[in-house]
């Protein structure tokens, strides 16, 4: 195809993009949006595999094992383990851009710098650019890999989900962060010389380590943001990978990428009342036990039997999910007991605190996987509106978003986030897998409250009991 | 100049990413990410060059391993997503 043609096709294809992110901001069209989306990269794809001098057999083993990989992948995947399967796939994606820059690099050293800068003519201002580039797209692309594998590891729970603290953690990330930006520097004044592979390789290396480095003092409670802001980072090293190849539809697309994670990333801050900076840097998860006071009164535990006959005589229940709902596979129990509750004439919500789970709206996908009515679906200020008149509040695997320390006390790490109140109901069952202080390590002064009762167990073994229990 | 344009369009992506985001409901977060997640793979058309092009052995080996990365975060990201959100158009029929 001649290269106008090309161009415009890219044109194409970003507005495809572009039209397909916005479909999917409203749920009536979102899943059109999203094919519209994909309809815009087939066409980028297509059309760039119509210029001239490829070699094709590389390019079809290349595309026919990634895209066994990745549908067999997002086939088997079951809708709990969405949150890892985006990690995986972002920290792909972003490891596909550092390759790209590197790969860039190679070939203009092979076949020399004069030649490349010849053949570039106006397009480049220099050879200093395109190793700006080159650096970039391998530092964005590198930290994003990384952190996103870390992030796969601590959502599956292959590692541990706590935060990760040494001492002298934040200057040592300090020191890899300067060092890396200095060897870029380096790197990119040399560029054309022989010595220059040895820096790129230093420049990745470190890169990897402060992906590695910046997501392991993140503790799991904060997943949402770091998901977002990874999200945001692949985008913005497709943006980068684009200045590299001097290719329109790379920047466009990534750059919106780049731009939508970060809205993301402060959307979620916001829900949590914290800055970006101290969801990053401020090692949360760990300095918690020194935080808040002693707590007055005892946990309540209360059995199945019990609970259901303070259920049979509710009117109106809230259920409140969150990640142990996900852990438990809980979600498809939950709608049943719903629906009974429902039938027996109690009215039902189901309350999803905006960060709730381990990535921004996971909630809401479980219970729709379930089949759960939109119309229970509520906000947080929705229900907060109407909690006094809540009789039973069911807390299914949630913790830190109906800590009511987040109101009450000054010192708790979580003072101030926007919480589900859900102590303010008749009275509060709180299913849970054992008395520790859960994910986050923050003791969570509902448990203590004398409306709170609960019950101990696996969260879909408990609900199943009390699905049994009406039907009795 | 075409550098120029370049960044100049990244400038208004930039923009444009922000605007068309920030009013998106909160149960839409999950599906909105995995799919923007798979538009990032467009960095698989600089897989296609990299890896298709008459370039050195290292060079070229650099750009399968891209694109097969690439493929993966998009075919899988695009297909996920369009999994999630069948599940939440059948729930509103």
């Amino acid at each position: 195809m001649p290269e106008p043609i090309i161009n415009v096709s890219y044109i194409v294809a970003a507005i495809l993009f572009i039209l397909g992110m916005k479909m999917l901001g409203s749920a009536s069209t979102a899943v059109k949006g999203n094919r519209i989306s994909s309809l815009g990269m087939l066409i980028a794809v297509i059309v760039t595999l119509s210029k001239s001098d490829l070699d094709y057999t590389w390019i079809v083993t290349g595309l026919t094992l990634g895209g066994v990989v990745g549908l067999i992948a997002a086939k088997r995947v079951q809708m709990t383990g969405m949150p890892e399967l985006v990690a995986l796939f972002n920290g792909f994606g972003g490891l596909a851009s550092l390759l790209v820059g590197w790969s860039e690099y190679e070939k203009v050293r092979s076949g020399g710098w004069a030649d490349y800068l010849e053949s570039a003519g106006d397009a480049m201002p220099g050879q200093w650019f395109l190793a700006l580039v080159i650096v970039l797209a391998v530092i964005i692309g590198g930290i994003t890999f990384t952190g996103s594998i870390v992030a796969y590891l601590k959502l599956s729970g292959k590692i541990g989900g706590t935060a990760t603290i040494f001492p002298l953690q934040k200057l040592i990330n300090l020191l890899v962060m300067l060092g890396t930006v200095v060897v870029g520097c380096y790197f990119i004044t040399i560029v054309d010389s022989g010595t220059a592979r040895f820096w790129l390789w230093w420049v990745i290396v470190l890169s990897l380590l402060i992906g590695v480095l910046g997501v392991i003092p993140i503790g799991g409670g904060d997943m949402p943001v770091v998901i977002a802001l990874l999200n945001s980072f692949s985008g913005l090293g497709a943006a980068a990978a684009g200045f590299v190849i001097t290719n329109t539809v790379l920047v466009v697309a990534g750059c919106l990428v780049g731009a939508s994670g970060l809205i993301l990333s402060i959307i979620m801050c916001k829900a949590m009342n914290r800055s970006l900076g101290n969801v990053l840097f401020g090692g949360f998860g760990v300095l918690t036990s020194s935080g808040g006071k002693e707590v007055e009164g005892e946990m309540k535990a209360l059995s199945v039997e019990d609970a259901y006959y303070v259920l049979e005589a509710a009117q109106s229940v809230v259920f409140v999910p969150g990640y142990g709902m996900a852990v438990a596979q809980a979600q498809h129990v939950v709608k049943e007991l719903s629906e009974i509750l429902e039938r027996n004439g109690a009215e039902v919500r189901h309350a999803v605190h905006p960060v709730a789970g381990r990535m921004p709206g996971h909630m809401n996908v479980l219970l729709a996987e379930a089949d759960v009515p939109y119309e229970q679906l509520c906000e947080m200020e929705e229900v907060n509106a109407i909690i006094p008149t809540v009789d039973v509040a069911i807390v299914i695997g949630a913790n830190d978003v109906v800590n009511p320390a987040a109101l009450e006390d000054e010192e708790s790490p979580i003072y101030g986030m926007p919480i589900i109140n859900v102590h303010q109901a008749r009275s509060v069952f709180v299913l849970k897998r054992g008395q520790g202080a859960g994910y986050s390590g923050i003791i969570n002064t509902l448990f203590f409250r004398e409306n709170c009762r609960m019950i101990y167990g696996d969260a879909k073994a408990t609900v199943g009991s009390m699905v049994a229990q009406f039907e009795k | 100049m075409e550098l120029i344009l370049l960044l100049f369009t990244f400038v208004l992506a930039a923009f444009l990413g922000f605007e068309l985001i920030s009013k998106v409901p909160s149960q839409l977060h999950t599906p909105l990410m995995s799919g923007s997640n798979a538009i990032s793979g467009i960095t698989i058309v600089g897989a296609l060059i990299a890896s298709g092009q008459e370039n050195d052995a290292i060079s070229k080996w650099l750009g399968l391993a891209a694109l097969v990365l690439a493929t993966i975060n998009v075919v899988g990201g695009y297909y996920v997503t369009d999994r999630m959100l069948s599940m939440f158009k059948t729930k509103k029929d």
